[in-house]
């Protein structure tokens, strides 16, 4: 289908990092069901890199995409370097999403923020709040 | 790769017999009907002719046809029209149903912003709705029943004669769109008790962008494009000939192969139904029973409806899905929402819609491409996980 890039029905088709995680040191999970995506993270983070990661995605193609792509730029990276990637580089490096699905991407910035951010809560580590997603007061959903 | 085209309800392939029925109307037949030489009293003929074959094939007469550019327009035709006689006596109150195509739904709506009143009728868990909620719904001011004849996603084929003589009784116009059931169901006009009923030529294996709006003798209709003196003076434009020539051959075919049609199509329908019933945790779209021959719609839970349909098509399945991200929107189909799925479950719909070219085989290779990629799908779904872990209830049964 001329719909999606061949970089995204090759992440759709065959997603990095797919499945679920024991023991993680961080989790997060974003959207909801009742507007149809789902993102789930799992991270190992070792010294202050995180050294496997692993998601789940209910969703559409695109965010299926969005989620594997989004792994494979943080493995191995330090955090402060996985806190800074933006939606932006996600899409570009699926060589674009349609405008419709850029919301995908978003999802896929704000999970892994949002795994971040449990790490830091899970152990006592000062950060700025002011960085991380706030559900609650996001419209996206119209909910 | 083996393809299956299961997405009829979207569109159909043209029928060779309509194919033919066009191809001399670029070439031989190209008169403007409106022309009094001959090549123009040629084309008028073959209209003629297309009117009377469509007719025929409703139980109608040649005048109470109007071409129209498809359903949609015949649909806001019929709507406008009848809203158009009723503001004149004062009457301003519209009965209609929650689940009709948005064709019905956006005209109520303009109609409402203009100070109508519009009652939607919920619908069944089923699908269905009883002629006793229209009977219930009229009202002295009422000037429009409108109720679809079959549903264009989950197929259940409404109680329209019963809904027709209730109308009648109240003395309350009706308008039927039958976009999804002419050619595919029997259908007398009389009978019905529609005064106005809307098709589409490329539901029924005719072309695109052709479709007609039957309105009973005596009905007054209102103009939606102005212009020459086509149609009786009620829809300006040079007559599309080669559609109109397709969809009326078209129709002949299909009315004329219905019977022999159904049957094939409703026993591959049937298998499918029994086949994708085996997977866990879904469930079945509209009644079982009054249902379109070719209409096969489930819900599976723990997945989204894109994803399905993008695996499906990666094995050679063509259908389609209600989900949100199918439609460019944030929400699932309405239809699935008025028969009471949850957004959740609305999600991760599949429409398997059939034509007499697939076969019982094409149901087999479907429901295990469907089996595979749902359990593909549930396997990375975080709902899924939640679901089985038993960390949030099952809507649906094993």
């Amino acid at each position: 289908m001329a719909l999606y890039s061949e970089k995204v029905m090759d992440h759709f088709r065959n997603p990095r990092n797919v499945g679920v995680m024991e023991n993680p040191d961080a989790v997060g999970e974003v959207g909801n069901a009742k507007c149809g995506d789902i993102m789930k993270i799992y991270l190992k983070i070792d010294d202050n890199v995180i050294t496997d990661v692993k998601f789940e995605t209910f969703g559409c193609g695109s965010a299926i995409a969005s989620a594997s792509m989004a792994t494979e730029m943080i493995k191995g990276k330090p955090l402060d370097e996985a806190l800074s990637l933006t939606n932006k580089a996600v899409v570009e490096a699926l060589d674009g999403l349609p405008a419709h699905k850029l919301h995908c991407s978003v999802l896929a910035e704000e999970v892994i923020k949002k795994a971040l951010q449990d790490y830091y809560e899970r152990n006592g580590i000062e950060y700025d709040r002011s960085l991380f997603p706030d559900c609650e007061s996001c419209e996206h959903c119209g909910l | 790769m083996h393809t299956i085209y299961a997405d009829n309800a979207a569109t159909t392939k043209i029928s060779q017999r309509a194919l033919e029925a066009m191809l001399p109307c670029f070439t031989d037949v190209y008169g403007n009907p409106s022309s009094l030489h001959t090549p123009g009293q040629k084309a008028a003929e073959a209209l003629w002719q297309a009117r009377e074959d469509v007719a025929a094939c409703i139980g109608a007469e040649a005048r109470e046809i109007t071409f129209t550019s498809g359903g949609s327009e015949a649909d806001n035709q019929a709507i406008i029209s009848a809203a158009r006689q009723g503001e004149k006596k004062g009457k301003k109150h519209i009965v209609s149903t929650a689940f009709e195509h948005h064709a019905v739904l956006h005209t109520l709506n303009r109609l409402k912003k203009e100070g109508f009143e519009i009652t939607l009728l919920d619908v069944h868990e089923n699908g269905l709705i009883t002629p006793g909620q229209v009977a219930d719904a009229i009202r002295p001011d009422t000037c429009l029943v409108s109720v679809m004849f079959a549903n264009n996603e989950i197929g259940t084929v409404q109680p329209v004669k019963e809904i027709g003589a209730v109308c009648r009784e109240a003395k309350v116009p009706f308008h039927c769109d039958a976009v999804q059931a002419v050619g595919h169901l029997p259908i007398d006009v009389k009978e019905l008790n529609v005064d106005f009923l809307c098709a589409s030529a490329h539901k029924f294996h005719g072309p695109k962008g052709v479709g007609f709006l039957y309105a009973k003798k005596g009905t007054i209709l209102t103009n939606l494009i102005e212009g020459g003196a086509q149609e009786r003076g009620k829809r300006a434009g040079t007559e599309n000939l080669p559609a109109i020539a397709g969809m009326a051959a078209a129709l002949k075919d299909a009315v004329a192969h219905m019977d022999e049609n159904a049957e094939k199509i409703s026993a591959v329908r049937d298998r499918l139904i029994e086949g994708i019933s085996a997977v866990p945790h879904c469930v079945l779209n509209g009644d079982r029973e009054q249902r379109l021959p070719g209409n096969v719609n489930f819900c599976f839970e723990g997945i989204e409806g894109e994803s399905l349909l993008l695996l499906l098509d990666d094995k050679g399945v063509y259908a389609s899905s209600g989900s949100a991200c199918t439609s460019g929107s944030l929400d699932p189909s309405h239809v699935l929402l008025a028969i009471g799925r949850p957004h959740e479950i609305a999600h991760g719909s599949l429409r398997l819609s059939l034509s007499e070219e697939n076969t019982l085989a094409d149901a087999d290779y479907i429901i295990e491409a469907v089996e595979e990629t749902v359990s593909l799908l549930r396997g990375m779904s975080p709902v899924w996980r939640d679901l089985t872990e038993g960390k949030k209830p099952f809507v649906t049964e094993e």
